[in-house]
């Protein structure tokens, strides 16, 4: 599967459109973690639980969007758009969209 | 008196290790960035060198998650009162944002550019939820894989193109 953030495949040419998939992850960090943060917090430097966490989260709705693209037929999805929100304390949302097209 | 006391020694800890992980954390960014400093990369949608053939494009992601020191809180708070600008958190801000950037070349040391490149900031609330605990910094772009058109090859297509227009005309 192609995947691109600019409104082509370079090399490509676009032979058919899909429509907008996207996938979703929420994900809540475990009480280990906060407390490390809260320890981190006041010495300051990277927080490594959570990029990992949210790299995880990434992974995920990455693969979620390719498997709904896949259903459609598409082979590529273009224009990919990244979005992360914290919903509540503890917990963040890692939102992936982008537009499914076949390629050749 | 135990508050206080415990007040200030968060305050001094806080002001040595951020100093400290601030500055090493610089070093090891300027250093990284001189040696992926050959990888061409825009934030533009066009490629930035024409390129002869296309072997790979992949959309590719770099983030990191960065926290601020207790130190540096505390001057934010007090700097919040008399408005202006916090200088303690431009410098955590612009660290993370480098450091993003430089995971993202670091995946594809190989790619012949990076295109398209989008930083996005979030702030992830800590487990007290007061106001910024840590910042995540996000960047992504498309990478592409393939040969990079040579002067040599570039020049005949332009003669051939100058050639092709004087046979229309």
């Amino acid at each position: 599967m192609y995947m691109t953030n600019i409104e082509t495949v370079p090399g490509k040419t676009i032979i058919d459109c899909y429509g907008v998939v996207s996938g979703s992850t929420v994900r809540a960090k475990h009480v280990g973690r906060d407390i490390m943060a809260g320890i981190k917090n006041v010495f300051g430097g990277e927080l490594r639980g959570y990029t990992e966490l949210l790299n995880e989260s990434r992974d995920e709705a990455i693969k979620r969007m390719q498997a709904q693209a896949a259903e459609l037929g598409a082979n590529a999805i273009i224009n990919v758009r990244f979005s992360t929100s914290s919903i509540a304390a503890g917990a963040a949302e890692i939102y992936v969209y982008g537009t499914a097209v076949r390629v050749g | 008196m135990l508050p206080l006391l415990t007040f200030l020694t968060l305050l001094l800890l806080g002001y040595l290790s951020g100093q400290w992980l601030e500055r090493r954390h610089y070093r090891s960014i300027i250093e990284r960035e001189q040696q992926l400093q050959n990888l061409p990369h825009s934030n533009s949608r066009d490629l930035l060198l024409p390129m002869q053939d296309i072997t790979r494009v992949e959309l590719l992601a770099g983030s990191v998650v960065i926290s601020i020191d207790y130190f540096k809180r505390v001057v934010a708070i007090l700097r919040s009162l008399v408005g202006g600008p916090v200088a303690s958190y431009e410098t955590l801000i612009d660290r993370a944002r480098r450091e993003a950037i430089l995971r993202l070349k670091q995946q594809c040391p190989d790619a012949c550019q990076l295109i398209n490149i989008r930083i996005e900031t979030s702030a992830i609330h800590n487990a007290a939820g007061n106001g910024i605990g840590s910042v995540e910094l996000l960047a992504y772009g498309t990478a592409i894989y393939g040969r990079v058109q040579t002067a040599t090859t570039a020049a005949t297509a332009s003669v051939l193109a100058a050639s092709l227009q004087s046979i229309t005309h």
